[in-house]
């Protein structure tokens, strides 16, 4: 379902990206690296004034003619981007939302592992199991 | 042959067989017919004497058959009864076509009744073991793991079959026998393995029992199965009760060993070490090891972060950052595993899991409790046996741990610290016992830590295949030498008699002017040592005229005894301080009065006693000891006619020798001192040396 799932760090460098392999792969890069500078906007507009309520679920960063992007922020910065295929039309907020809610228990996972030093790469293959399953969700 | 079942039978329904299944059947009643004439013990004897001149199918082969069917017992129990064998007690070949239908009926699904025999139905699928290979009716291939089923379950008709046939006796056996047939699952297979065995074989049975849960797997339990239907009846229905013990202690092991990943397995002695493991990082058993200890003591053994990292992914079930016991030992597993080559595996493995784990060794933590409530002292129920035998099993199991031998003996070393400090640390958690308080309990697992960590994982054993890289060892002290003293070397130490002649052991320099009422036995001493010392070099130490000295004191001394009311302590000590001086005097007066003294040389000493006793009222009211010492000899040496100029000489060589002695004394205690500076001296440069090797040794890095 999600053609490209990428976890951001706070310094804004890629703690995992991944696509499905059979295209272009350096344009769903830069189409997460573009994307960072809408949800650093989204978080200041809503930062400011209400740091506690603000959602972590940021909704549609931006659409573009094939995919819409969507995005996802944590309190400690952390962003999680992922890149839909536009045509596939049934996919709601709640199912975008839940996968996010997903992607963010992984990697919640990830970071209670001694062995993880916050700001490596996540090789994590129980992480990679679980977005293979919601990149290839929808045959 | 068709006609003469219906005929034979009377009893049965019509049976319509189809071509196929005519001359299938006919082949197969035919084969079973002539293997009870051939087989050895071949089936009951009233089987095959119930109707003399009615060919009846032996109940061996046919049990074997019906079990190559590969239906579940039950379902046979019932064609035997539909099929009227079970009524008229053989196998005649009505009763077998209908049988032989009824199994057809069975394995396509339908019920088995005598109406399924009515039907058109294939023919029945029968799966022969290597003895009857050349029947084959089914695909022999596809039912890999439930041919283990079938030696079994021919077993189990068998045994139904000989009940029906023989002794009433067995059928009390036969409802027991029952319920173990229905549950379908693995256990029950290995419970009829014993029994078929029992039941082929005599005297066999026991060996083929060992190893049949082994084998279980392999299709090579089938070759018992056929052979089952020889012994009589009697021997079973005896071995029938031994076999079923057997099975019951079997089954706890096949439950195991079911699981095909034995890798995966953890064994009791690996347990143990884990537990042990677990405790020495968390003395609370039912408690977590938390993220970072964890980390720490994993990262010992050396493998690397990713595959660490990854580990702890598997064996963290909950994923919540800390370890409890199975999930520990499930990691620790995975590490050993690991570090013996073992691929780690895709997901964690069943025998792994923390409820396998939990629900397959509550012993630990029985035994935990019970370890801990020990250390508390409480007497109630606790048996110092069971620390004593997990102890010894530790230490005794690790070394069977199947780890590449690389130190086992070490290693049982190490167990017997880790379980010496692991005692010791439950002793010293004899406090808190609920770790319900975290300070107290974090407190001490970090003392707990620090203290089993550096003393267990110290040497080599499968520890030190799993954790290195302790911390490097404390250096070795330092040498205790006082090198403050010699650059604080203060000339007036040097003098003072206390602090040089302690550190050099000797005894304290004497007075300088010994007591004057001994004199007479100063000069016995100082003639002896003189002449003692005469062959001596002049450089000694007071220490060895002492000891000479007072060798030659304990001769005179009873003399010294009747001569001088004194105690004799004070005496001796003062002759032997006294003595010192003249050691020390006597090397330079010898020189300087080596032209007089030679004439003592030749003297002996009792005859010089007397005269110096002579001289000694004489010189004694005047002259300390040592100028009538030295003035003995000189007086000795020059006879009489020299008394007058000795008397002038002797003022002035007492003064001299004086002066000289205590030269002497300064030249000793500086000589001590000397070499003492000069032993510390050494040190330092040792240290300097090595200072600058560690120097010469960081240079090189620093300098790039």
């Amino acid at each position: 379902m999600a053609v490209c799932v990428a976890v951001i760090a706070k310094e804004n460098y890629p703690l995992y990206i991944r696509s499905i392999p059979t295209e272009n792969e350096l344009k769903f890069h830069y189409m997460v690296h573009t994307s960072l500078d809408v949800v650093d906007e989204k978080i200041s507009a809503m930062g400011k004034a209400l740091v506690d309520q603000r959602e972590l679920y940021l909704g549609l960063l931006y659409p573009t003619e094939d995919y819409k992007v969507y995005g996802y922020v944590t309190n400690s910065k952390v962003k999680f981007v992922m890149v839909v295929d536009s045509s596939n039309t049934a996919l709601r907020d709640n199912e975008i939302r839940s996968m996010f809610r997903k992607l963010h228990n992984s990697y919640t996972d990830v970071m209670c592992n001694p062995f993880y030093n916050p700001g490596d790469r996540i090789h994590s293959r129980a992480f990679d199991s679980m977005v293979t399953s919601m990149m290839i969700q929808v045959c | 042959m068709e006609a003469a079942a219906g005929g034979g039978c009377g009893s049965g329904p019509p049976l319509l067989l189809s071509e196929g299944e005519q001359q299938c059947y006919s082949e197969l009643f035919a084969r079973c017919a002539g293997a009870a004439g051939g087989g050895p013990g071949s089936g009951p004897p009233e089987a095959a004497r119930t109707v003399p001149g009615t060919v009846t199918a032996a109940a061996g082969p046919v049990a074997d058959l019906f079990r190559a069917s590969q239906l579940p017992a039950e379902t046979l129990h019932q064609i035997t009864e539909l099929c009227g064998a079970k009524r008229v007690g053989y196998f005649g070949p009505t009763q077998f076509y209908i049988a032989l239908k009824l199994i057809a009926a069975a394995q396509s699904g339908l019920p088995v009744r005598i109406e399924s025999i009515k039907c058109e139905l294939p023919l029945p699928r029968f799966m022969m073991s290597k003895t009857d290979a050349e029947i084959r009716f089914g695909n022999p291939a596809e039912l890999h793991g439930t041919k283990v089923q079938i030696p079994y379950l021919i077993t189990e008709k068998n045994t139904f079959k000989r009940m029906d046939d023989e002794d009433k006796q067995q059928e009390t056996q036969s409802p027991t026998m029952s319920p173990l047939a229905s549950p379908p699952s693995s256990p029950p297979h290995y419970q009829r393995v014993p029994l078929s065995h029992g039941y082929s074989k005599l005297r066999s049975s026991t060996e083929q029992m060992h190893p049949a849960p082994y084998e279980a797997r392999q299709p090579l339990v089938q070759p018992e199965g056929p052979s089952s239907g020889a012994p009589g009846a009697k021997p079973p229905r005896h071995k029938a009760s031994l076999i079923r013990s057997f099975s019951v202690e079997r089954e706890p092991h096949d439950n195991s060993s079911n699981y095909p990943d034995e890798p995966w397995r953890i064994t009791e002695e690996q347990r143990e070490y884990y537990v042990n493991q677990f405790r020495s990082l968390q003395p609370d058993p039912s408690s977590f090891i938390s993220g970072s200890v964890a980390k720490n003591f994993f990262t010992k053994s050396k493998l690397s972060i990713p595959e660490l990292s990854y580990i702890w992914e598997l064996s963290d079930a909950d994923c919540d950052g800390a370890l409890t016991l199975p999930e520990f030992c499930a990691a620790f597993h995975l590490i050993v595993a690991r570090k013996n080559g073992y691929p780690l595996p895709e997901g964690l493995p069943p025998t792994l899991q923390p409820e396998y784990l939990q629900a397959a060794f509550p012993k630990p933590k029985r035994e935990c409790t019970l370890f801990d409530s020990y250390s508390e002292s409480m007497p109630a129920n606790q048996q110092p046996r069971d620390l004593n035998r997990m102890e010894k099993l530790s230490i005794k199991d690790t070394a069977d741990f199947p780890v590449p031998t690389q130190d086992v003996t070490s290693d049982d070393k190490q167990e017997q610290n880790k379980t010496r400090l692991a005692l010791k640390s439950t002793a010293d958690e004899a406090l808190p016992k609920d770790m319900s308080e975290d300070p107290a309990t974090s407190k001490d697992s970090n003392s707990l830590k620090a203290r089993p960590r550096s003393r267990s994982y110290s040497s080599t054993s499968i520890e030190e295949a799993m954790k290195r890289g302790e911390d490097p060892p404390t250096p070795p002290p330092r040498p205790q030498k006082t090198h403050s003293r010699a650059s604080s070397l203060d000339l007036n130490k040097v003098f003072q008699p206390s602090v040089p002649a302690t550190k050099s052991g000797l005894l304290p320099p004497p007075p300088a002017l010994p007591p004057r009422p001994c004199p007479s036995q100063i000069s016995h001493h100082n003639v002896n040592s003189e002449r003692s010392a005469h062959p001596k070099p002049p450089t000694q130490l007071p220490n060895y005229g002492d000891f000479r000295l007072q060798k030659q004191m304990s001769k005179p001394r009873h003399r010294e005894l009747q001569e001088f009311p004194q105690g004799h302590p004070q005496q001796s000590e003062q002759v032997s301080e006294a003595e010192i001086h003249p050691q020390l005097n006597r090397a330079p007066s010898q020189v300087a009065e080596s032209s007089p003294t030679k004439k003592d040389i030749p003297h002996s000493q009792p005859p010089s006693k007397p005269i110096r006793r002579k001289f000694r009222p004489e010189n004694s009211a005047t002259e300390s000891q040592e100028p009538p010492s030295t003035v003995g000899p000189v007086s000795a040496a020059s006879g009489k006619p020299h008394a007058a100029v000795q008397k002038q000489s002797s003022k002035q060589k007492k003064a001299i020798q004086t002066a000289i002695r205590k030269n002497k004394e300064a030249n000793a205690v500086l000589a001590r001192l000397n070499s003492e500076l000069q032993q510390q001296l050494k040190e330092v440069h040792q240290e300097r040396i090595a200072l600058e090797n560690q120097l010469e040794q960081l240079r090189p890095v620093t300098v790039l």
